[in-house]
């Protein structure tokens, strides 16, 4: 690897790790100034990677990772501190960078009022600590950054697993009921596949003799044959397990319904993203031979994960697990996108990556937001809210509709090259898959009638409406929803030559089109 | 042959062997501070003692680790020739495998010294105030009030670290079977010590000298067959005799295996484990601390010098039982551990697993892998060292709070202790930043090419026994103190330097460990020929 010492990319991993270590240092009782200054942070970051966005290259002959810098780490292990950004992992730390404000400011008064909690009364029975959750968030989002901008795959190992210690004490501390049972199986199944991992991780250092864990070295250097299908699947399971891909998603429901509405908004819209970003980053360049091997079980396993995850969105009581269901449907379709091996289905699933973290992101905080009023996740202690919160309500909706994808809003855009993508190669799964559509909208509809239509429950009545400063929470989200719904270019000119590259490694090209240039006009 | 031709043979090879005493300088000066605690204990009045003995302690494991960083670096005695010519005619190696465990052993020794030195978080210390009184009679319930401490618990630890100072330097399995009952015989007295639940501290002294009389007796066993192989004791004459001996291969194999069983029992590897949790629990917990780091490395060191020196011919044949005792390890540390209760019994089933983590590393033969070894044995004991620290902090009307339950809700008492303790298990999780992540990664790495599926089912383990660790965390953080919740104790300065320095290490090595890997890279060296 080259000894390039570009030192953006540290400089906004470091903003949050120092912000964190600021924030838990501070006094209980400063829960306000933690507030703050976790805000004034995440903005700081936000700001930073917007700089950073907009003079990404997307000219044509720009280089595929770009802000590359390299600093050796373990020399032993011939490990780097090395960290880069192709469109892909811009666009995904661009999410993660939106998604934190918000969530800050979703749970502003979640942890030290109680008309901001989500229950009646703590699970604990002692005061939450706001400054510890702020802090939290803040570490977290270091992890998230990391993630995605590490190019050693030691380093992204790290990253990955060191990650689920902060969201283990988000769920642990601040989650439902049953926060223990949910932090303690969302822990070991990614520790179990983050083990499985590393196994992979040590083996392609030991099988492709490269001594260095630097992708850009190891790309197309492991050898074509088992060894390649075994460290494939050592990667797999770990990416599945985070994806979640059925049938490894049980834990999802868990963590998602006890984790805080803010925490669930960055598990769901953020850490899983990481499972399909491995699959691009690491699973398709570094096992080419062993990614078309896997590919039809992966995009049969996608299709079920659509029609199943979705019915069981239709049947769920309690909002959270409805919300984290209607995302392993949603991830089946990435997943579809990601194996089909064709640039509209690669580009999509990579734009679905983000809309999905933005949409279940909002979808997750608003249903946050209800919780805390009514103190009860169940379905059937509401009813005609719209009446009593219409702006809720109407924001509830707006983000419900772009979770079934509603034409117009970004949703639907990348759905829709998901579903071409895939058509123009497998046209039994896209057919299927599309009935995933009709099942979104039940899910989502069945959803909203039951909370804000109907008669006014009495519960209900006394609810407030949001304030601003909630409204100021959801709205940039929405926002990005209809801009990128309407306008989709700035974001796929960033991701269309990160998917080329990609599924050049995977050496795969488009299916010439039977059907004329369908979607042509995209790129 | 009859035997006085032996007689003569054996006369005539007599002669006295040159001795680099400056090499041998760490173990006399711990002996010599272990004799100077013995007259500390005959002419030094009882209010003084305590200090004089820590102050005895503590310098001499200091001077001895000193000397052992001077003496890093130069090659006194290395394994492979012998003559009688050499230093200690090729009976100790004072190689720079050997200086990396002495080291080791020396660092982890003086934390646990520190440990033992506490005096503020209990009556007197953790140590027994009269080990000779009878239970529960009228003397030991006066003696247990006061600030009496049995404080011969000091030399004893001295001459325990002589012993495993010259275990892992053995070059010759006599001197090794001396060496190890130098370090056995202390520990049994030691694991008696303890000054609350003493019934229970007596049964594991028992249970432990008994099984360990048993092991020792095993190792002497498989000593006297290999020498029928071999005609000699010394490790190098043995590889020697794997290459040329004419005699039974049934000798060689009935003795290796002999000799590990006593090598494994000390290492508390399954299936010869079955005393761990037990004396665990019922030692002194800083006595517990050192018997998990110092004891495991010193044994360790030993394995991998009786395997690398004389069984490195013949490694076809030994690597399948290192690799069923891996596995039985893994098995039973991370699956009965799921079961324990008990804090201090779930860092005994812990220390078997990661034994077995640790047998990973000995499946194969190379500079990199013994390098990995060492440097795991090394993570392990500073992690644990601090982990038994914890424990000390934790209690109630009767002693330290083990019992799982009394640890939760210990988060909203004491950030700090439920803290480093969630530091520490994460390390032993094999969480990445922490120091027993790069051990494991260390270890799996140089054994992945040649044993591959024990790697796999080694960090499947791990994840099962991440779940034992992470119950801890779950119940320190997310769960209700119960109604008569334990006291979280201020520890002195001693505890206190301890277990600063068990969790810095824990972290620095986490993250910045190439100095250390490098140390033992270069130090693993002295054992690939």
């Amino acid at each position: 690897m080259s000894a390039a010492q570009n030192v953006t990319l540290p400089i906004l991993l470091a903003i949050p790790l120092v912000g964190s270590l600021a924030v838990f240092a501070l006094k209980e009782a400063q829960a306000k100034l933690a507030k703050q200054l976790t805000l004034l942070i995440s903005l700081i970051v936000l700001v930073y990677t917007a700089v950073v966005g907009f003079s990404f290259d997307t000219s044509s002959g720009a280089k595929r990772f770009q802000f590359m810098g390299s600093w050796t780490w373990i020399k032993a292990f011939g490990v780097h501190l090395a960290f880069g950004v192709d469109g892909i992992a811009m666009v995904l730390v661009g999410l993660s960078v939106v998604l934190v404000p918000t969530v800050i400011l979703a749970s502003w008064n979640s942890f030290d009022s109680k008309s901001g909690a989500e229950e009646e009364t703590s699970p604990s029975g002692a005061p939450r600590s706001t400054k510890n959750f702020m802090g939290l968030i803040l570490l977290l989002e270091f992890f998230m950054i990391g993630v995605f901008i590490a190019m050693d795959v030691f380093l992204f190992y790290v990253f990955f697993e060191a990650m689920l210690v902060p969201m283990y004490f988000i769920i642990g501390s601040f989650g439902g009921p049953r926060r223990q049972y949910a932090a303690m199986k969302f822990f070991l199944y990614s520790l179990v596949g983050g083990l499985v991992m590393l196994a992979s991780v040590i083996g392609l250092y030991v099988s492709t003799g490269s001594r260095t864990f630097a992708i850009t070295d190891l790309i197309g250097t492991v050898p074509d044959n088992a060894t390649q299908k075994w460290l494939f699947i050592g990667f797999f399971i770990a990416f599945a397990i985070k994806a979640p891909l059925v049938p490894v998603h049980t834990w999802l429901p868990d963590a998602g319904a006890e984790a805080p509405a803010g925490g669930a908004a960055l598990l769901v819209g953020v850490l899983d993203k990481v499972g399909t970003f491995g699959f691009l980053r690491y699973c398709l360049p570094l096992f080419p031979a062993a990614s078309r091997w896997a590919a039809p079980l992966v995009l049969i396993l996608s299709v079920i994960g659509v029609l199943y995850a979705a019915f069981l969105a239709i049947g769920q009581r309690d909002m959270k697990r409805l919300v984290a269901y209607t995302s392993v449907a949603h991830f089946g379709f990435i997943g579809l996108g990601i194996f089909a091996f064709t640039s509209q289905g690669n580009s999509g699933a990579v734009l679905y990556m983000v809309n999905h973290g933005l949409s279940t992101g909002a979808v997750f905080i608003v249903v946050g937001l209800l919780i805390a009023r009514g103190k009860s996740r169940n379905v059937a202690d509401y009813g005609g809210a719209a009446k009593v919160t219409p702006l809720l309500a109407g924001l509830f909706l707006f983000a419900g509709l772009s979770a079934l994808a509603l034409p117009g809003l970004s949703t639907f855009v990348s759905e829709f090259l998901v579903l071409v993508g895939t058509f123009t190669r497998y046209k039994a799964l896209a057919i299927f898959a599309a009935t995933g559509i009709v099942l979104a909208a039940i899910y989502v509809l069945y959803l909203y009638q039951r909370v804000f239509q109907g008669t006014v429950s009495e519960k209900v009545t006394k609810f407030r409406d949001l304030n601003a400063r909630e409204v100021l929470a959801v709205a940039p989200l929405l926002a990005l929803i209809v801009f990128l719904g309407i306008y989709p270019k700035p974001v796929l000119n960033i991701i269309n030559p990160a998917v080329t590259a990609t599924l050049h490694d995977v050496n795969q090209h488009d299916p010439a089109p039977e059907l004329g240039p369908v979607a042509g006009g995209i790129k | 042959m009859n035997s006085s031709l032996v007689l003569a043979d054996t006369a005539q090879t007599i002669s006295t062997p040159s001795i680099a005493y400056h090499a041998l300088l760490p173990i006399f000066i711990v002996l010599g501070a272990a004799l100077v605690g013995v007259l500390v204990e005959a002419a030094v009045p009882r209010p003084q003692r305590f200090n004089t003995q820590v102050f005895v302690t503590l310098a001499g494991l200091i001077a001895a680790l000193v000397t052992v960083g001077v003496l890093h670096g130069t090659h006194v005695a290395t394994p492979s020739p012998v003559g009688t010519d050499s230093p200690f005619a090729g009976s100790l190696a004072i190689d720079g495998t050997g200086l990396f465990l002495q080291g080791t052993i020396l660092a982890l020794a003086i934390m646990a010294a520190l440990l033992i030195a506490e005096r503020s978080v209990d009556v007197g210390s953790a140590i027994v105030a009269s080990a000779a009184s009878v239970v529960g009679s009228q003397i030991d319930r006066e003696h247990s009030r006061s600030q009496r401490v049995q404080t011969e618990v000091f030399p004893l630890m001295l001459f325990a670290v002589s012993g495993m100072l010259v275990f892992p330097v053995s070059n010759n399995l006599l001197l090794m079977f001396v060496a190890l009952e130098v370090l056995s015989l202390p520990l049994y007295l030691m694991a008696g010590l303890a000054r609350r639940r003493r019934l229970l501290s007596q049964e594991a002294a028992l249970k432990y000298f008994l099984l360990g009389a048993f092991a020792s007796a095993f190792f002497l066993y498989g000593l006297a067959l290999l020498y029928g192989y071999a005609n000699s004791v010394d490790l190098s004459a043995i590889f020697t005799a794997t290459k040329t001996s004419t005699k039974s291969d049934a000798l060689l194999y009935l003795g290796l295996a002999l000799l590990l069983v006593g090598l494994l029992f000390k290492a508390s590897i399954a299936p010869f484990h079955a005393w761990t949790p037990d004396v665990y629990q019922g030692a002194p917990t800083p006595v517990s601390a050192f018997m998990a780091s110092c004891t495991k490395v010193a044994s360790f060191g030993a394995i991998l010098r009786v395997l690398y020196v004389a069984f490195a011919g013949t490694n076809w044949n030994w690597r399948p039982i290192i690799w069923a005792v891996a596995i039985a390890s893994m098995v039973v540390g991370a699956i009965f551990g799921l079961t324990q209760t008990d804090i201090k019994r779930i860092l005994a089933y812990s220390s078997i697993a990661h034994a077995g983590f640790i047998l990973v590393g000995l499946v194969v033969i190379s500079q990199e892998a013994s390098a990995s070894v060492m440097f795991y044995v090394l993570t392990y004991g500073f992690t644990t060292m601090a982990a038994f620290g914890l424990l000390t902090l934790v209690r109630d009307a009767d002693g330290e709070a083990t019992h799982l339950s009394q640890w939760s809700g210990i988060a909203r008492k004491s950030p700090m202790v439920a803290g480093l303790m969630t530091l520490l298990l994460l390390s032993m999780a094999g969480i990445p930043l922490t120091a027993g992540f790069t051990g494991k990664f260390f270890v799996f790495k140089a054994a992945w090419h040649s044993a591959g599926p024990l790697v796999v089912m080694a960090l499947l383990f791990s994840a099962v026994a991440a779940f034992y660790y992470l119950r801890i965390v779950v119940m320190m953080y997310f769960a209700e103190p119960p109604e008569n919740a334990p006291t979280v104790a201020i520890p002195g300065w001693t505890s206190s330097v301890a277990l600063t320095v068990g969790a810095a290490v824990t972290v620095l090595l986490g993250v910045f460990p190439q100095p250390i890997i490098d140390l033992a890279t270069k130090a693993a060296g002295s054992l690939i020929g």
